[in-house]
């Protein structure tokens, strides 16, 4: 458990940042242009982190996967960035924040990790502003807030409903500034394969270019991971379908230890799924909730058009089960909700699997217009998928992964448990918990890359100033580069049937049906076996066609998938070993006489580590638990 | 319902490129475009052949990877769009469908329908950015932004960076993407210090990096799958010409 220390600074909750910022080693101007630094992953996180290591004097290289670094899964964020500015003069503050993330997270968050991340967020807004992010203004031209996922304040910023967008655009701006100043160097369609370890401390990595398929070696003195998160194992989710987690395995699998791998957030408003042939669901965002109703029939089976059942006929069950927050009860919540809706027979639409969110309400009381200037993007982007206008009918929704809270588990300079190796963003678990509140994820991506890691791995780099540029000719770089090779050749030689999609489907169903939003102990069990078999069954017959040395898109889902059921079977495992609810983790054997969540901390407070053991060996648990001194842990009710 | 496609297919940037003719049926009108694709891929690989390659990550219009010419529009027969859009409600049973990668020599194809955008990175790299470092902003509410100038600038901020606007050209001109980025950052008080600079930069960059002039055919505009007005081109001339003049 050496390795295991979390490096939390002493000194009460506020001064902690402080006090490491002002205890933590620095690196002179001189030697950090003798150090390079590794960034794999262009979102928030890693484009703002590589950009300011560049500033920083440190030679950077950067990494995507994608053509480009402006096209990072960050893009897609819809709602807004969460910071404690209280510009709204409602009572908010960083305590209020942190403790706002901690509640929501199901008291599963490390407090000196979320404090910090609210301590931070106020500079985060200052930093996008200054870079030309145009957020909202009111006609004073003053920033705008607006209230958002579950909390009663409003300290949303947003631009629209493409507030991701535009913070992505903003620290990419700031990167190829970087790019053109010859700090850090681009690495554009390249997928890291392989770490490269060399006498215990991360030097490196192996790349594949994607459009010439070779392999290629890159050294440096850390590595940073900002590889995103792993909701695509759901094959249908919100996320890029090109999101994966093979960088974040292959640390894994060189020893960073895994946390809470099954973590992971349910969004309850998609589009509900309307073909075979569907590679991704389509987010509606969260604020729609804040003036849609959401609702099931009261009868079974109801399959009368949706304007045609009565008001009396209708049951809006998260405005009689939550009375207190209704409609804005947390995602986990919603979600669950209406999972046991449809499960009991009340969902609507031809497959049963979706409820109705009903504007006509809101369109009486504030009139059409209003309503407009607030979804009008939202409500074409309905239109044009499903056919039907929410000016006129209910939107149908369903939910869908969206997010994982779990991630590589990174100490308070959000270093992993390997020397060197770092995370940030969505790829660590450090600041959710077991369920992330709505605008929380710009934030985190936002405070490691700008302001946080940027200190922190000058701690850690301050015993490097000393070692010379990494040698790229040494057996390490040679044994990783013909791991990574050899995993590809293994893929092609197989030359089976079936595509690769159709096992990622097939994985996802498993995943949904028995590591989604409800889990259990017996449904859990047949996971893994069913997840052991289909892997099996992929290794004799999937047919990847091409060669390695060009294009190839069927290899690169491939290999992604190959990692996928990995990963799936210690999502699973996490999932069994976690006896209790908590957030987005329901497992129905801990349920309270009403159907909520019930956590047990007497036996659960704990973040749970996974070492990795080798292929085919069990992974060994380790715990690390969790210390409340500045919360209240309570019952987390939306009563 | 059923289609013939007609897809340029094309092994690798050194290769010469044709259209091959495909058969395909059984697609429901729920399908996007590009699920349709995963269809015919399928297909394809069970059949052993090469799928065809194209670009796409978030198919939800945002990311700006998808980039096919469909029936001689860039993004497809829909307007503001992008091609993972599209659904296939806006085509008949029957009908011949003809798939292209964009058309430009700055875009060389890499295979099939993925060209190669790095010349807009470039242009970026050029001036696209507010030089201000980590940590050297100030409160943000010190910086007052009208709403209608904040508006404006989100108007050209939210570019996906598809290169629909070059492919709709016939000079193959990147002005609506540049003037999207310069007129965004001129538009912002944090923007004006490097403006003129900003403009001149990132012209002479598209121009070196072989784009074409502005044919001011507006043919961009109607093609933008965000709908960027060609207003960002007349604020552009204005502040290229203003840094012209001033050198």
């Amino acid at each position: 458990m050496g390795k295991l220390q979390s490096k939390i600074p002493d000194g009460p909750l506020e001064d902690k940042w402080n006090n490491h910022k002002n205890s933590v080693r620095l690196v002179s101007p001189a030697n950090k242009n003798n150090l390079d630094i590794i960034v794999v992953g262009t979102g928030l996180s890693g484009a703002s982190a590589a950009s300011t290591l560049g500033e920083l004097g440190y030679n950077v290289k950067s990494f995507c996967f994608q053509d480009s670094p402006r096209r990072a899964h960050s893009v897609a964020a819809q709602g807004g960035i969460n910071a404690a500015k209280n510009y709204k003069n409602d009572g908010d503050s960083v305590f209020r924040l942190f403790k706002d993330i901690i509640k929501g997270g199901d008291y599963r968050a490390r407090e000196a990790y979320v404090y910090r991340a609210a301590q931070v967020s106020n500079q985060s807004i200052d930093q996008l502003v200054a870079a030309g992010v145009p957020f909202a203004r009111e006609y004073s031209g003053y920033l705008d807030n607006r209230s958002f996922g579950g909390v009663q304040v409003s300290r949303t910023f947003y631009a629209s409903g493409q507030t991701g967008q535009q913070c992505l655009l903003g620290a990419y701006s700031g990167l190829t500034r970087q790019i053109a100043r010859g700090r850090v160097k681009m690495y554009a369609r390249r997928e890291m394969l392989e770490l490269v370890v060399v006498e215990g401390k991360a030097r490196g990595i192996i790349t594949r270019n994607l459009v010439t398929g070779e392999m290629e070696r890159h050294s440096a003195h850390a590595v940073v991971l900002a590889t995103g998160g792993y909701g695509t194992i759901y094959y249908l989710s919100t996320l890029a379908v090109g999101s994966n987690a093979s960088a974040a395995w292959a640390a894994h699998r060189k020893g960073a230890f895994f946390a809470n791998p099954s973590f992971v957030q349910i969004h309850p408003t998609s589009i509900p799924q309307l073909n075979d042939f569907q590679a991704k669901l389509t987010l509606m965002s969260e604020s729609l909730r804040n003036d849609g109703r959401i609702w099931v029939p009261k009868k079974k089976g109801d399959k009368r058009h949706p304007v045609n059942i009565k008001e009396e006929e209708r049951d809006y069950y998260l405005e009689r089960r939550y009375p207190a927050f209704g409609n804005l009860v947390p995602r986990d919540v919603a979600s669950r909700a209406a999972k046991e809706r449809c499960d009991a027979g009340y969902g609507v639409g031809d497959t049963g699997l979706s409820v109705y969110l009903d504007f006509s309400h809101a369109i009486e009381k504030h009139g059409k217009e209003a309503i407009k200037s607030k979804y009008e993007n939202l409500f074409e982007m309905y239109e044009k998928i499903t056919g039907n206008s929410p000016y006129k009918e209910p939107m149908r929704i369903y939910p869908a992964g969206h997010y994982t809270m779990g991630g590589l588990w990174v100490d308070y300079n959000l270093m992993t448990t390997i020397p060197g190796l770092f995370a940030i963003g969505e790829s660590n678990f450090s600041d959710h918990g077991a369920n992330r509140l709505g605008a929380g994820s710009l934030m985190q991506c936002a405070g490691d890359g700008y302001f946080i890691l940027p200190v922190t791995i000058g701690d850690y780099l301050a015993d490097e100033i000393k070692t010379a540029r990494i040698s790229k000719d040494i057996p390490e770089f040679e044994q990783a580069e013909k791991a990574a090779k050899e995993k590809l050749q293994s893929l092609m030689a197989i030359n089976g049937k079936q595509t690769v999609n159709s096992f990622h489907r097939r994985l996802g169903r498993i995943m949904w049906d028995m590591c989604g939003m409800v889990r259990n102990e017996k449904g859990l069990k047949k996971a893994l076996k069913m997840i052991s078999d289909l892997k099996e069954e992929f290794l004799k017959d999937v047919r990847i066609p091409g060669a390695i040395n060009e294009i190839n898109q069927e290899l690169e889902r491939a290999v992604r998938v190959a990692d996928f059921f990995d990963l799936g079977q210690l999502m699973v495992h996490d999932a069994l070993s976690r006896e209790e609810s908590c957030g987005a983790h329901f497992r129905e054997e801990s349920q309270t006489a009403e159907g909520e969540a019930k956590r047990i901390d007497s036996r659960y407070s704990y973040v749970a580590l996974w070492e990795y053991q080798g292929e085919g060996n069990k992974h060994s648990l380790h715990k690390e638990e969790l210390v409340f001194e500045n919360v209240e842990v309570q019952e987390r009710s939306y009563k | 319902m059923e289609f013939k496609l007609k897809i340029w297919r094309q092994k690798n940037a050194r290769s010469q490129g044709a259209f091959v003719e495909y058969f395909i049926s059984g697609v429901s009108k729920e399908m996007s475009f590009l699920e349709m694709l995963d269809y015919l891929n399928k297909t394809l690989i069970e059949s052993g052949d090469n799928p065809v390659a194209f670009e796409h990550d978030c198919r939800e219009g945002i990311c700006g990877s998808c980039s096919l010419y469909i029936n001689g529009r860039p993004h497809g027969p829909d307007d503001l769009i992008a091609t993972c859009e599209l659904r296939m409600t806006k085509f008949k049973s029957g009908d011949t469908i003809i798939v292209e990668p964009w058309r430009a020599k700055s875009f060389p194809v890499l295979r099939d329908l993925i060209v190669d955008r790095y010349a807009f990175d470039k242009i970026m790299q050029a001036g696209g950015f507010i030089s201000v470092n980590s940590g050297a902003a100030p409160e943000a509410n010190s910086i007052p932004v009208s709403r209608e100038v904040a508006d404006e600038a989100f108007d050209a901020a939210i570019c996906i960076g598809c290169g629909a606007c070059v492919a709709a050209c016939k000079n193959s001109s990147a002005m609506l993407f540049v003037a999207a980025k310069v007129s965004q950052l001129a538009l912002l008080p944090q923007g004006k210090p490097e403006a003129e600079k900003r403009a001149r930069a990132m012209v002479a960059k598209m121009d070196e990096l072989g784009f074409g002039s502005c044919s001011n055919t507006g043919a961009c505009e109607a093609e933008c799958p965000k709908g960027i007005s060609l207003a960002h081109i007349a604020r552009l001339n204005r502040e290229f010409l203003l840094a012209v003049f001033k050198t």
